[in-house]
């Protein structure tokens, strides 16, 4: 009866937990080193779950990155580049962790990764979803938000014509990403690790449960699809020249209508949203975000349905 | 009975605020970038305010520093080293610092400096002073919690006992650093920019009053004395083997008293805080100071008697 409307998926064996890919986001540091030395609580039976800092020179000079942004340069164009002298320490770096986790869209590759980050903005425990058409994905977010409630989990889909993340997630047949905020580059904040913590531990848990035979029926879950990029105002020499807005700081997920203030200048002046629908604005003052011209993204909340999944080998 | 008379203190004519002794607290660089292109809102009758930034190369960079911390360098050993090829960054730019607004301790020294700092750590609007002998600093700070009541101004008086000054504002003859959190480094904050541009007007309110005459009696403050660091517990390999306990976390300036937790490990355990006394912690979870491994500052709240103050 209900095998019509359940797809078949191949049990999730290989799953990786990124820690590190930008090195002063401290929350996935300090678990994947710790779980390095006591994995434990990560172990799940049937599934090899690998702990790996993907950026360790980052990770030593607490920076975000060496040369240049890890988590953009798993592209065809980066991970195929012959490797000289010159090259970006990243990209040499991303080609070692396609080889180990990869290689990128091969049968090969890694069934699950979990790629963990921090965030300045108040965007508390964000799922972040790469692909509107992964079942499976959508499976666990939609298990992981009902082990979590009443907390609040925000699912965050960057699936976009134009913007193109090039993640180091991506690799993996099923890319997950972790966003816990807020919290301070450089700061390990213990209520933040504990929150990604509990992310992990109910993503694990689903893979088991999946891996042994549940059947998980069609399920649709509430989630913030990106629209576009938000830059800070700025002068003809490219500086800053209003900030967030107070009422708008730290109220990333709250519906951002036609009017609302969104920046303030240094002259106490108020700029407002202008657009014809409501759309919910997260990252919000992230700090990295400064050099990539980005106050804030814009998003839109819609629903999305996944298709009933059980694993295929039980 | 009659109060005792007042001290008697010069007027201040050259006054110095410096944004961005660490190039990643936006704060005071904002606010610095603004007064640099726009004064109006520091001019006074009585004196000249010269805004200025500390360390350009870490502002562009948004980083704390590029060689050593500018605001550790301003010590009688950096002042006075000859130059020298391989030193740091920060050294050169201490000396030029040195001669513009110095030379520290003499006659031609800037008679105040404001230096604007941000914290990771939840410490409000904190003013610190070297120590309560700082007569007109603590006139200062009394004078900006009278009148500045947007938030709590509670004061930290940063010097040990002994310990030589090395702080940027130490080259002119008094001073008063403004030390604003919780903010991330790289990020600029709305509420906080403006606190900061508030405590200032206030500051150069009563620099203006004192100026002009008017007599500031004798009063009584409370205000936090450090006397030592908290390290964080560390792994035989140096790395930090626990965290700030979220029930510490946030807490600056409440009292921690003796088997209070201060730390949790990654495996849950708990840490207590051994001490005999009860001490008010701050700079709790600072993340400039991971490099140092220090998990918070310890201090003492104390009550002062600060004398009268009024203009020579
Ligand atoms: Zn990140
Ligand atoms: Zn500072």
């Amino acid at each position: 009866m209900t095998s019509c409307y359940v797809v078949h998926e191949a049990p999730v064996r290989r799953v990786a937990i990124f820690g590190g890919t930008h090195g002063n986001e401290l929350s996935g540091v300090f678990l994947v080193k710790h779980w390095q030395e006591n994995g434990d609580e990560i172990q799940r039976t049937g599934l090899e779950v690998r702990p790996f800092i993907t950026n360790p020179r980052a990770v030593k000079k607490c920076t975000r990155y060496i040369d240049c942004d890890l988590n953009r340069v798993f592209d065809p164009d980066n991970l195929g580049r012959q490797i000289t002298e010159d090259i970006p320490y990243e990209v040499r770096r991303a080609q070692e962790i396609n080889h180990v986790f990869g290689p990128k869209n091969s049968n090969d590759a890694y069934d699950l990764i979990f790629d963990l980050h921090n965030t300045t903005s108040n965007m508390g425990g964000t799922l972040i979803l790469e692909n509107s058409r992964n079942n499976f994905t959508i499976q666990m977010f939609n298990y992981i938000k009902n082990a979590l409630a009443p907390e609040c989990c925000p699912v965050f889909l960057i699936e976009h014509p134009n913007l193109k993340y090039a993640t180091t997630r991506s690799i993996a047949k099923h890319p997950v990403g972790v966003e816990v905020g807020p919290q301070p580059q450089g700061v390990l904040r213990a209520d933040i690790l504990d929150k990604m913590r509990k992310i992990i531990k109910h993503g694990l848990d689903f893979v088991h449960i999946f891996n042994e035979g549940k059947e998980f029926p069609p399920c649709t879950i509430e989630i913030y699809k990106i629209m576009e990029k938000v830059d800070y105002p700025r002068n003809k020499n490219g500086e800053i020249t209003a900030v967030i807005h107070p009422s708008l700081q730290d109220q990333d997920w709250q519906p951002l209508n036609n009017g609302d203030p969104i920046f303030l200048t240094v002259d106490g002046e108020t700029i407002n949203y202008e657009g014809d629908c409501t759309v919910y604005p997260t990252f919000v003052n992230e700090a990295a975000y400064y050099e990539k011209k980005q106050a804030f993204v814009k998003t839109v909340k819609v629903k999305l349905t996944a298709k009933g999944i059980r694993s295929s080998l039980s | 009975l009659c109060s005792s008379p007042s001290n008697r203190s010069r007027p201040l004519s050259c006054v110095a605020v410096c944004g961005g002794t660490h190039g990643n607290e936006m704060s005071g660089i904002y606010l610095a970038k603004h007064w640099l292109r726009d004064p109006m809102e520091l001019q006074r009758s009585s004196f000249a305010v010269t805004p200025f930034l500390g360390n350009p190369r870490a502002i562009e960079k948004c980083v704390r520093y590029v060689g050593q911390d500018l605001n550790r360098t301003f010590t009688t050993e950096f002042l006075s080293s000859t130059e020298a090829e391989d030193e740091p960054y920060e050294v050169v730019l201490a000396r030029e610092i040195n001669q513009t607004y110095g030379p520290k301790g003499s006659a031609q020294a800037f008679d105040f400096m404001f230096d604007l700092h941000n914290t990771t750590a939840s410490m409000g609007t904190c003013l610190i002073v070297d120590s309560e002998e700082s007569l007109l600093p603590m006139h200062m700070c009394h004078y900006i919690q009278m009148h500045y009541t947007r938030s709590p101004c509670p004061i930290y008086l940063y010097k040990l006992p002994g310990e030589e000054t090395y702080s940027i504002n130490s080259v002119a003859k008094a001073g008063l650093a403004l030390e604003l959190g919780p903010q991330p480094q790289q990020v600029v904050r709305a509420d906080l920019f403006s606190q900061m541009r508030d405590i200032i007007a206030c500051a150069l309110d009563f620099i203006e009053l004192f100026n002009k005459g008017t007599v500031f009696p004798a009063f009584e403050i409370e205000a936090y004395k450090i006397t030592g660091r908290m390290d964080y517990p560390c792994y035989p390999d140096g790395e930090i083997s626990a965290m700030v306990h979220p029930k510490l976390q946030d807490k600056d300036f409440l009292p921690l008293n003796p088997r209070d937790p201060i730390f949790q490990t990654f495996s849950g355990e708990e840490i207590l805080y051994e001490g005999n006394t009860t001490i008010y912690p701050a700079f709790i979870n600072e993340a400039a100071y991971y490099e140092k491994k220090v998990a918070f500052v310890k201090m003492e709240k104390h009550m002062f008697s600060i004398p009268g103050l009024q203009r020579d």
